[in-house]
């Protein structure tokens, strides 16, 4: 270990106790009724003596929220925290940040800690924006002298100069969250610890914020943690990212290699996707799977995405397709259809299942994730299957050394055996009539 | 396992220093930059159960958040109504209105000394409503910022101690009132008067124990938010307000006593009434050790269950 190291946690655990109703009788008497509260009464009197939490529910179990987890980090290093929804990313920040104690293991910290768990904490309502700046200042851990040096900044930075001495409960929610996080976009501690917070306010000040977190960990010796959902402000901002998973670290180090086995595992649990429910009598998508994404040579120097979709009918039908990109906030950017010269292309199918494979050209998309689409379109009866989310794919670098990766989504099917080739944007298609 | 065991917190053994091989912990690395900012340097240990080392010094270095919160909780205190700071006045001007006229002209109970009876209120009052705004306002500032609490690490400490600043606003207020009181009737305080803020003083302790004690333990368990209007109530008239002590029989006074205000509201009196109004010692050294042993307790199991605070509000 060298001496830069600022944060290590050794053997890190974090229980939390919960209860749990048990079975309920489906006819209860009185009498049952009385005996059970007499019994949780008693049982609260215990606890209360005991000086013991009083958890409702006939049964306690401990549940670990965070086990044996072990890292350290560096002075100056932004460490990108990732994990699904309950894998113990915000218990944490808490515990790092000392709101809340751990249950077992150590954690050595060299340095003060701000910590940035929600925007705006501690605002006061019937307080102006002027006031809950120097509030809410204090309350992250700024001194007075910092904040009247840093005061036209933050303001500048929120844009409300205009209602600085109106009450914030005037505020729209819009000016609120910038004030807020205008103020937090200017501590400047030895470590930040961020729970998604960037999530808020409209696309431009988002940018605002990214930039402005880029700037404090790009100053020397600035040490930044950061929890987020959006993998791409995760790989834009972080060298080293932490995959958590129910509690344990499933995968630390370079940025890249973890969102990787982020990806592969979230595939691993959802691979198989069967659609369930009776099979509906038009013909429908089955399964999708995006086969490559290549940068394409120059002189087109686009991006050359190659996937196969399944359809699915029960009787013989035409049909044909559309193809949709959107933003990963679900904005549509392109639309690709199977087009000839004699207009939309018709495919017939044979009851069962088709496979079709489609190379796709198109512009140059920047960083960030995408979700594709594919809509299904009988052609007797225009019977239309919507698919707003089958896909998604993320371009984490566009220059030179290309990066892409898929992002699994339920759709995903394995093992295809191609029954049609098509590229779209030549809309030629092989075998097909 | 029992139950018992699964709760406790400290069942997990602090673990030692680490294995050998892993190095000791974080050598004092000299850095040129660092030679001014001993914050910098400072190693926070985080362990299950682990007293905090430099516990009174974190709360001095968190001043400024104490101060601003207090002043967030003074200034919010009328906003939005139309009287405003009158309400300071009004409240325990009624209050002394009330006494006077039920204690002194119905009942017809004897004043200390001289002294007139709305000014032996008054020094009764002053004192009752410092304890009870504090015990009443602290009390409940935990869960009223709760969203603090799991948001930001800071000692706990600071929440309701602000929150009693703004009784002692209140308080200085009314000490005001006292003053045109006095003048208006006419009354001149003894000399004593310059030990007045021994007494304000002692109001804060006497009342900041139990208020610390109340506050843990509402964060735990919700009854004793329904414990406090009834104890403020109740205290109002078994505390010496509306009266002087010298009407509890001697028999009875030392007993009597033991209720910590009694100390402090005799206190008051014998500061602006003067000689009239005898302190009577052993009852006074009682209230003392009452105030203290409250708030021993109070800031002990503060210490020792804030650090699950963020867990349980």
């Amino acid at each position: 270990m060298t001496a830069d190291v600022v944060i290590r946690a050794e053997g890190l655990g974090k229980r939390y106790l919960i209860g749990h109703q048990a079975e309920r009788e489906r006819y209860t008497a009185l009498r049952d009724v009385l005996a059970r509260s007499l019994k949780g009464l008693t049982r609260s009197a215990r606890d209360l003596i005991g000086g013991r939490q009083l958890i409702a529910g006939d049964e306690i179990e401990e549940f670990w929220a965070l086990k044996d987890v072990n890292f350290e980090i560096r002075r100056g290093e932004v460490v990108g925290i990732i994990g699904r929804n309950g894998a113990g990313k915000s218990t944490l920040l808490k515990v790092l940040s000392r709101i809340t104690e751990p249950s077992a293991g150590r954690v050595t910290i060299k340095g003060r800690v701000a910590s940035l768990l929600e925007v705006g904490t501690g605002f006061h309502p019937e307080l102006s924006g002027r006031e809950n700046i120097y509030l809410n200042g204090a309350i992250l851990g700024m001194s007075r002298a910092e904040i009247v040096r840093k005061f036209d900044e933050i303001v500048d930075f929120s844009g409300v100069e205009k209602f600085l001495d109106t009450p914030v409960k005037r505020y729209s929610s819009g000016m609120y969250v910038r004030l807020a996080f205008a103020v937090a976009a200017h501590l400047d501690p030895e470590i930040l610890v961020v729970d998604e917070v960037l999530a808020v306010g409209d696309a431009e000040f988002q940018k605002k914020c990214l930039g402005k977190m880029g700037e404090i960990a790009g100053k020397g010796g600035r040490t930044v943690l950061f929890v987020s959902h959006a993998l791409a402000s995760i790989s834009q901002l972080c060298q080293t990212a932490i995959l958590l998973d129910s509690g344990h670290i499933q995968s630390i180090g370079a940025t890249h290699d973890v969102l990787a086995t982020y990806a592969a595992n979230a595939g691993g649990q959802r691979a198989g996707f069967e659609r369930s429910g009776p099979m509906p009598s038009h013909p429908h998508l089955r399964g999708a799977q995006i086969l490559s994404i290549e940068k394409a040579a120059l002189p087109e120097a686009g991006l050359k995405l190659t996937l196969a979709f399944e359809i699915e009918t029960r009787e013989q039908a035409s049909v044909t397709f559309d193809i949709r990109i959107l933003s990963s906030i679900g904005a549509a950017i392109c639309v690709l259809l199977p087009l000839s010269e004699q207009g939309p292309l018709n495919f017939s199918l044979q009851p069962g299942r088709t496979i079709f494979n489609a190379a796709i050209r198109m512009p140059q998309l920047t960083t960030g994730e995408y979700i594709i689409g594919i809509d299904i379109v009988a052609v007797p009866g225009a019977h239309v299957e919507m698919n707003t989310e089958v896909l998604r794919f993320c371009i984490d670098d566009l220059l030179w050394n290309f990066k892409s990766r898929t992002v699994p989504s339920q759709y995903q099917i394995g093992n295809f055996v191609l029954s049609y080739d098509l590229c779209v944007n030549d809309w030629q298609c092989d075998g097909v009539g | 396992m029992s139950l018992s065991d699964i709760t406790s917190e400290r069942l997990i053994p602090a673990k030692g220093p680490p294995a050998d091989g892993a190095a000791p912990a974080l050598p004092p690395a000299p850095t040129p930059a660092a030679a001014a900012a001993s914050d910098s340097e400072r190693i926070t240990v985080l362990e299950a159960g682990r007293a905090e080392r430099n516990y009174w010094g974190d709360l001095w270095h968190y001043r400024e958040l104490f101060a601003i919160l207090a002043w967030r909780d003074v200034s919010v205190r009328y906003k939005q109504t139309v009287i405003g700071l009158l309400w300071a006045v009004i409240r325990p001007f009624l209050t002394m209105v009330v006494f006077t006229v039920v204690f002194g002209r119905l009942a017809g109970l004897p004043s200390d000394g001289g002294a007139p009876y709305p000014v032996l209120v008054f020094t009764g009052m002053l004192p009752w409503f410092l304890f009870s705004s504090i015990l009443s306002e602290a009390s409940g500032s935990l869960i009223g910022n709760a969203n603090l609490i799991s948001k930001v690490y800071f000692p706990r400490l600071v929440i309701p101690t602000a929150a009693a600043v703004v009784a002692v606003v209140d308080f200085l207020i009314n000490f005001a009132m006292l003053v045109l009181i006095m003048a208006w009737t006419g009354f001149v305080p003894s000399w004593r008067v310059v030990w007045l803020p021994a007494f304000v003083l002692l109001a804060v302790l006497a009342s900041l124990g139990p208020a610390l004690l109340i506050t843990a333990l509402n964060v735990k368990y919700r009854d004793f938010r329904y414990i406090i209007p009834f104890l403020v109530q109740f205290g109002l008239y078994v505390s010496p307000v509306g009266f002087s002590s010298a009407v509890v029989p001697e028999a009875w006074r030392f007993l009597y006593s033991l209720n910590p205000v009694v100390g402090v509201i005799d206190g008051f009196r014998w500061c602006v009434i003067g000689e009239a109004s005898r302190l009577y010692l052993p009852g006074f050294a009682a209230s003392l050790v009452v105030v203290g042993v409250f708030l021993w307790l109070g800031v002990r199991y503060f210490r020792a269950t804030e650090r699950t605070f963020a867990d349980m509000v």
